[in-house]
């Protein structure tokens, strides 16, 4: 008999050393996240996957689970406050999502819509970000980029090139490409790195591929992001 | 050009023996040499210490005092706390701006020279304050900026300026156990060694001290759980990253008293077991670090540091100064040794705490300087008496460091458990209407709560002491202190990224008379989301002086309301200001009168 520990009631088995998103995951029971993958060291910077441990709040992802451990999950007032770091991430960046490529496959629009999002509600900054159109095979959005980080985990963790990293500070924190010119094309990434794939929203697309499943037809216009068992895999697969 | 860059990087990689945990310090010592890092700096160092491109850019774009674009030979930043404002700071740099033709934030058409403003800089007591390369230089008057103007202008090298503009006094107004206490260098290092590291140890728990930081965890404890922590390796770490606006009894206690401070490091060392200690010194105090260089020598030739020190065998500990570049958040505990490991200063996600999993993921004392120097008396003195100072919950003294509205700003030490009035009165300050005790993140203590007393159970504090009479807005002392956040928000989780930038956008809302109640619910809804969200202290505690004025000085925000109903942020008259400029035109065709409610 494996210990054991609830999320809004329900008993969620876990192994040692297992985060409670982990457990929960493996459990079938979803918690909203976006920097979190199941296959990078979880970094905890969205916040997106807040629950309630015992009465205080924390970050899922980083939280190990412990045995009696009681979780609030999928209560009011922390959708809400989901809602509103997604709703953040819009304004913070440039989100277009009828012209975006990724629209339907996107993780961002996919929690968006699941938390029950209806507008921005916050005054959208419009930070200037020039896109970065240089490589032959790639385009790299910044104003659709989150911050999640997890282009940099994949590239530097997997890929062994660190292709990507986060620079500057505070709400002027953004994404920068191991070059020199700064261009995507005077680095050393190919379109088969994980780092590439591995992008939850349109920041990071592969170029001449437009439309190739038909909008209707993508992995979150088929189900609401919350009813897949693994949301993440369903994206990465197509 | 490119040979002095070359020779820059290094002269700097081989100081730290080219350590990549050390590359905060080689960019920042490179960028002492060439005033700036250039893009040949991070080629060679890329080359040299094997690191890819980004990790340097990263690094080297998360401190503020870090430029990879061309700043000019002096770059002059302005201490922007609230204290500088009310001495007219903003004035003194328009001054500036105009006398060298400069635009704020920009480099100077010769590229001689930038003008900007920075985070407090820990001289509020005597402010307005600037710094010059990183050097400070304090009481600000019109003529002096034109004296200082006339010396750029003549490319004289900040060596030969006046020695009077660097010149920063203690300010010591009232002195007890640990500002008058006289105390041999080596005096409570003999002591401790009579007693052995456990009994060290229990005089330190007998003591009750709490960390000076401000959050006041037991010192004794903390020691203890990093003694009994495995690790190959334990380490100290004095945290003098004194970043908290309105705070600067570290620079006092690092200038006149660093012997104790030292003493208090290596006592930590001697009960944890570390051979290695780690000064973190705020890049502010810069002109602190041959200061500190000499004291250290002289322990070091004393044998108070060092190999078997003061004889006693296999008792090794040496302590290295790292310098910070200008990052608030690395005074929070896991940013500062993310940055000591030469990285970005992001905060860890904890548990595990540093006691455990610190430097190099190796057990880690992390203690304030004063904790320090308050161990050393401890020591000496014993725990019983200095339990016996202070109150139940909060023994010994504090040091508060008293700026703004009153006759004689400084340093003030008193036991916990001293009134917000006795202060008060006792620096002179008159028509009090509030004290920022502990600086933005702390508490607003208005007129009526003055019989309130400082101390963990009470109001707790790192040391600022802010007073404002009754000229002094409230409403404008928050801004300044949302102002601060954004700046210094490490970027890294979305709340307060993002929160700190929109809940500034309100307040400036509410500064501009947009506001309405509505704005104060949404303001309190954002103190929600950064309370519950954050991954550390700065974006829980961002919304602290706006709660906190709003509470305590509501019709200083009353009277910025201009409407009852809620009203967009966005004005269709003022967006076309930049069009009437243009145009030249202000008559009232060109102003767009806005419909009354409902016909718009």
């Amino acid at each position: 008999m494996s210990a054991t520990f609830t999320i809004d009631g329900r008993e969620i088995p876990f192994t040692e050393g297992q985060t409670i998103i982990q457990a929960a995951l493996a459990a079938g029971v979803y918690i909203p996240h976006l920097c979190y993958h199941p296959d990078f060291s979880p970094h905890g910077s969205c916040k997106v996957c807040t629950v309630r441990v015992n009465g205080r709040e924390t970050a899922s992802c980083t939280m190990r689970a412990a045995a009696g451990q009681v979780v609030e999950s999928d209560t009011p007032r922390l959708n809400d406050e989901r809602r509103a770091l997604v709703q953040m991430l819009f304004v913070e960046g440039n989100h277009f999502c009828p012209s975006c490529e990724k629209s339907g496959d996107c993780k961002l629009q996919a929690t968006a819509y699941d938390l029950g999002m209806m507008s921005p509600h916050y005054d959208h900054f419009f930070p200037d970000r020039p896109v970065d159109a240089s490589h032959p095979d790639l385009l790299l959005d910044f104003n659709r980029c989150i911050l999640c980080s997890l282009c940099v985990r994949a590239s530097r963790d997997v890929d062994g090139k660190s292709v990507f990293a986060l620079s500057e500070r505070g709400i002027k924190t953004r994404l920068i490409v191991n070059a020199k010119s700064g261009r995507l094309a005077d680095t050393n990434v190919s379109p088969e790195d994980r780092a590439v794939g591995v992008c939850p929203v349109g920041a990071i697309l592969p170029k001449r591929r437009g439309f190739a499943v038909p909008i209707g037809r993508r992995v979150f216009d088929l189900k609401a992001v919350s009813t897949y068992v693994d949301a993440t895999a369903a994206i990465e697969d197509q | 050009m490119t040979a002095t860059t070359d020779t820059a990087v290094d002269s700097a990689i081989e100081r730290y023996s080219g350590d990549p945990g050390h590359l905060l310090q080689i960019l920042r010592e490179v960028q002492e040499a060439c005033d700036w890092i250039p893009p040949e700096a991070i080629d060679r160092i890329e080359r040299r210490l094997h690191l890819p491109r980004t990790k340097i850019e990263g690094v080297a774009g998360f401190y503020s005092f870090l430029y990879t674009r061309p700043r000019g030979k002096y770059r002059v930043l302005f201490s922007d706390n609230i204290t500088d404002r009310m001495g007219g700071n903003m004035e003194l740099l328009d001054q500036m701006c105009r006398e060298l033709w400069v635009e704020r934030g920009k480099l100077s058409e010769d590229g001689l020279v930038s003008v900007d403003t920075a985070s407090c800089t820990g001289m509020c007591d005597q402010g307005p304050a600037l710094m010059v390369n990183n050097i400070a230089i304090t009481r600000l008057t019109r003529a002096r900026i034109t004296e200082i103007c006339a010396l750029i202008r003549e490319h004289v090298p900040l060596t030969d300026w006046p020695a009077e503009y660097f010149r920063v006094d203690d300010n010591v107004r009232r002195q007890d156990v640990m500002l008058a206490t006289e105390l041999d260098p080596g005096g409570s290092l003999t002591a401790a060694l009579a007693r052995g590291a456990d009994g060290l140890l229990a005089e330190v728990k007998a003591s009750s001290l709490r960390g000076r930081g401000g959050a006041g965890f037991a010192t004794g404890l903390k020691w203890e759980a990093c003694r009994n922590a495995e690790g190959a390796a334990h380490y100290i770490v004095c945290n003098a990253d004194e970043g908290e606006p309105g705070t600067f009894k570290d620079r006092v206690l690092l200038t006149s008293y660093a012997h104790r401070v030292l003493a208090g490091m290596t006592l930590g060392a001697y009960v944890v077991n570390a051979r290695q200690g780690f000064i973190y010194l705020r890049g502010e105090y810069r002109y602190l670090l041959d200061h500190l260089h000499a004291v250290l020598a002289h322990r070091r030739s004393r044998n108070l540091l060092g190999k078997n020190i003061l004889g006693r065998k296999g008792y090794d500990f040496d302590i290295e100064i790292h310098l910070g570049a200008g990052a608030y958040v690395c005074g929070e505990e896991s940013a500062l040794i993310e940055s000591l490991e030469g990285k970005r200063g992001t905060p860890r996600n904890r548990p595990p705490y540093p006691v455990t999993y610190g430097y190099l993921g190796q057990p880690t004392v992390v203690d304030n300087v004063e904790t320090f120097a308050a161990a050393a008396l401890i020591a000496k003195n014993g725990g019983d008496w200095y339990a016996g100072i202070g109150t139940p919950k909060s023994t010994g003294t504090k040091i508060l460091c008293v700026s703004g509205d009153c006759d004689a700003p400084g340093i003030y030490e008193y036991p916990f458990g001293v009134s917000v009035r006795q202060v008060l009165t006792d620096c002179g300050a008159r028509d009090t209407q509030a004290v920022q005790v502990g600086g933005p993140s702390g508490t607003c203590v208005p007129k009526a709560e003055f019989d309130r007393h400082i101390a963990f159970e009470d109001i707790p504090t790192a040391g600022a002491f802010m007073v404002f009479d009754h000229r002094r807005d409230m409403f404008e002392v928050a801004r300044n202190f949302v102002h601060f956040f954004v700046h210094e928000s490490c970027g890294f989780c979305t709340p307060c990224r993002v929160g700190t930038s929109l809940l500034k956008n309100m307040m400036d809302k509410l500064a501009a008379g947009h506001g309405s109640p509505y704005d104060f619910e949404q303001i309190e809804v954002m103190n929600r989301i950064l309370k519950s969200m954050s991954h550390c202290g700065l974006g829980q505690s961002a919304c602290n002086p706006v709660l906190d004025t709003i509470a305590k000085f509501r019709p200083q925000y009353q009277k910025r309301l201009e409407h009852e109903e809620f009203r967009p942020a966005f004005d269709l008259d003022r967006a076309l200001a930049s069009a009437r400029r243009m145009t030249g035109r202000d008559d009232r065709e060109a102003h767009f009168d806005l419909q009354p409610e409902g016909e718009q």
